[in-house]
């Protein structure tokens, strides 16, 4: 039996039934996934206005994002409305705002190990095998090797990556690069994860099944998710509320509740009915596609 | 999971073809191996013939123990007198004393030249200036500053090896994925970190490329500077043995000097294949 530490420490255990051949979407059940504990962040985001220097227009203007703790938001928005400068800033990674951007009722001042960020390209190091590169967060905290090789095993089976742990990057497809990013994040125990359109690039088949394992184990171990997308079908199957950013100056349009039972399909017909719903509100807000962007 | 499947599926079929692909490789490395020799053996045969027109015409053939035959019958002797260990030795350590200071000094300004704008800037101008002076042309000066002649010779072997390395560190950095740095910093590394587990693993192929180079250069150096002042070493061997007409010596102390360069370029070249990371 594998165990993997939540944040708050106690103990979220994993037999390795739940750890065979099946995705995390189907490994966990309603039930488990209903008990996880919130153990996310409280994000607090209050009229946050950004431009990248003082000649530059504004990127987006007085934007208010709130999230409650172990909350799934997804932003959805067309390129260039700085949805993904929004996510730089809250994990820290971007300065040059006004405005109040608070996780947990502090200001957000440096980047954290505890809010990693995925972005489109996974971004490993090419020089580490698997193991290596997920257990990089690990040997900056200066942990012991012998906890790094265990908690680093137990990262790579959550997500289905054991008989490649020896093999060096380079040898891997796009959706097993994504998903040895995923736990190098994982791996740091994030109270927060931030996805920058980090599926985008993938075929159908992995981005699907990559978008359920995200959110089956960010519910079963109760961290944030904080995504930017274009796709309105990622949005869906990824959010608890899908927020809509148009324009340019970026704003907040809309912020839509995404009430749905998991694992979700995209075939469901429940699942069908938001989607044309958070369409429709994105059209209105956005304007009607002029190409396949949604 | 669909994808482990698919590699795995691949790996299996790639086994099929193990055999072919091991006679592949042996049949490449023998024709590796003959071009090598093949070469080598050119090379001997244009010395031979080298050494043969010198032996016949009246007016060189003072000079025949410049070829191949009298060259290999004087190794032994110089071996057994224990002249080639001792220059190689003194050479050499020389020569590992100025890359060592090339490479302490010139990674750091490199990996500062890829990092910092304003440095990158504020150093274009001093170092184009000093990079383009001969290293030879220090050599007074450098006897002047040094008390002795080592440290002299060592320190122009460090002042010509220090820019290969320094600009192929700063190019190396200039390739890196900055993302790979935002990765870093997200995951909590430190400056430190950054250094160690990061840029030096990222750029070890160029890093080792600018050794190659440096290490090419310093060697050149090195003879030259071994000419005057010192009295031992392979270049003070070789205007040793000018001054007492044994040819023969002087063409086995070369030929040294190209062996131990070869072996020396080579190593480099296998340290690059084994910690390049490029696929």
């Amino acid at each position: 039996m594998a165990i993997f530490h939540n944040i708050k420490g106690s103990l979220i255990s994993l037999t390795s039934a739940e750890q065979g051949a099946k995705h995390f979407g189907t490994a966990f059940t309603d039930k488990e996934t209903n008990m996880a504990e919130r153990n996310g962040v409280h994000i607090n985001v209050r009229d946050l206005t950004h431009r990248y220097n003082p000649k530059s227009p504004l990127t987006f203007d007085k934007v208010n994002v709130e999230a409650e703790p172990g909350e799934s938001i997804v932003i959805i928005g067309r390129s260039g409305c700085g949805k993904s400068t929004l996510l730089h800033i809250i994990a820290g990674l971007l300065g040059g705002y006004t405005g109040t951007n608070q996780i947990n009722n502090k200001d957000v001042r440096a980047a954290s190990s505890k809010w990693i960020m995925m972005f489109q390209a996974p971004h490993l190091f090419p020089w580490m095998t698997v193991e290596q590169n997920v257990g990089t967060g690990l040997r900056f905290a200066g942990w012991p090797k012998e906890k790094i090789r265990e908690r680093v095993s137990e990262t790579i089976k959550l997500v289905h990556m054991e008989e490649f742990a020896h093999k060096n990057t380079q040898d891997l497809s796009g959706g097993q690069q994504q998903r040895v990013a995923l736990a190098r994040s994982l791996v740091m125990e994030p109270e927060m994860l931030l996805l920058d359109e980090p599926f985008s690039a993938l075929d159908a088949f992995t981005r699907a099944s990559l978008q359920k394992d995200v959110r089956a184990i960010s519910k079963h171990l109760g961290f944030n998710i904080v995504m930017v997308t274009h796709d309105i079908d990622e949005a869906v199957i990824m959010a608890d509320r899908a927020l809509i950013m148009a324009g340019s100056p970026g704003k907040m349009m809309h912020d839509l509740r995404v009430d749905l039972p998991d694992p979700r399909d995209r075939n469901d017909p429940e699942v069908q009915k938001m989607r044309a719903h958070v369409m429709q509100v994105f059209q209105e807000a956005a304007g009607s596609p002029k190409g396949s962007e949604t | 999971m669909s994808n482990g499947d698919a590699k795995t599926e691949l790996i299996d079929a790639g086994a099929g073809g193990v055999p072919s692909s091991q006679q592949s490789l042996a049949k490449s490395f023998g024709l590796s191996l003959f071009y090598w020799a093949a070469g080598l053996f050119i090379l001997f045969v244009l010395w031979w013939i080298g050494g043969y027109l010198i032996e016949i015409n009246p007016n060189t053939t003072n000079f025949k123990d410049f070829g191949p035959i009298p060259t290999f019958k004087a190794f032994p002797e110089l071996w057994g007198e224990g002249k080639i260990q001792a220059a190689v030795y003194t050479s050499g350590g020389r020569l590992g004393a100025g890359l060592l200071i090339a490479i302490i000094v010139g990674i750091p300004i490199g990996i500062l030249l890829g990092r910092s704008k304003v440095f990158r800037d504020l150093s274009n101008s001093p170092f184009q200036l000093i990079r383009m002076i001969s290293p030879l042309s220090w050599e007074p000066i450098a006897v002047i500053v040094f008390a002795t002649w080592n440290g002299a010779i060592v320190f122009l072997i460090a002042i010509a090896a220090v820019w290969p390395i320094v600009f192929a560190t700063a190019a190396g950095l200039a390739k890196v994925d900055p993302a790979w740095f935002k990765v870093a910093k997200n995951l909590g590394a430190k400056p430190w970190h950054m250094v160690t587990q990061i840029i030096l693993p990222a750029i070890m192929f160029d890093i080792l490329t600018g050794v190659r180079l440096a290490l090419g250069v310093g060697w050149i150096v090195l003879v030259p500077a071994e000419f005057l002042g010192v009295t031992s070493g392979l270049g003070y061997s070789i205007a040793d043995a000018r001054e007492t007409l044994s040819y023969d010596h002087l063409t086995a102390m070369v030929l040294v000097i190209g062996i131990m360069g070869y072996i020396l370029d080579s190593s480099c070249a296998m340290l690059i294949k084994k910690y390049s990371w490029h696929h």
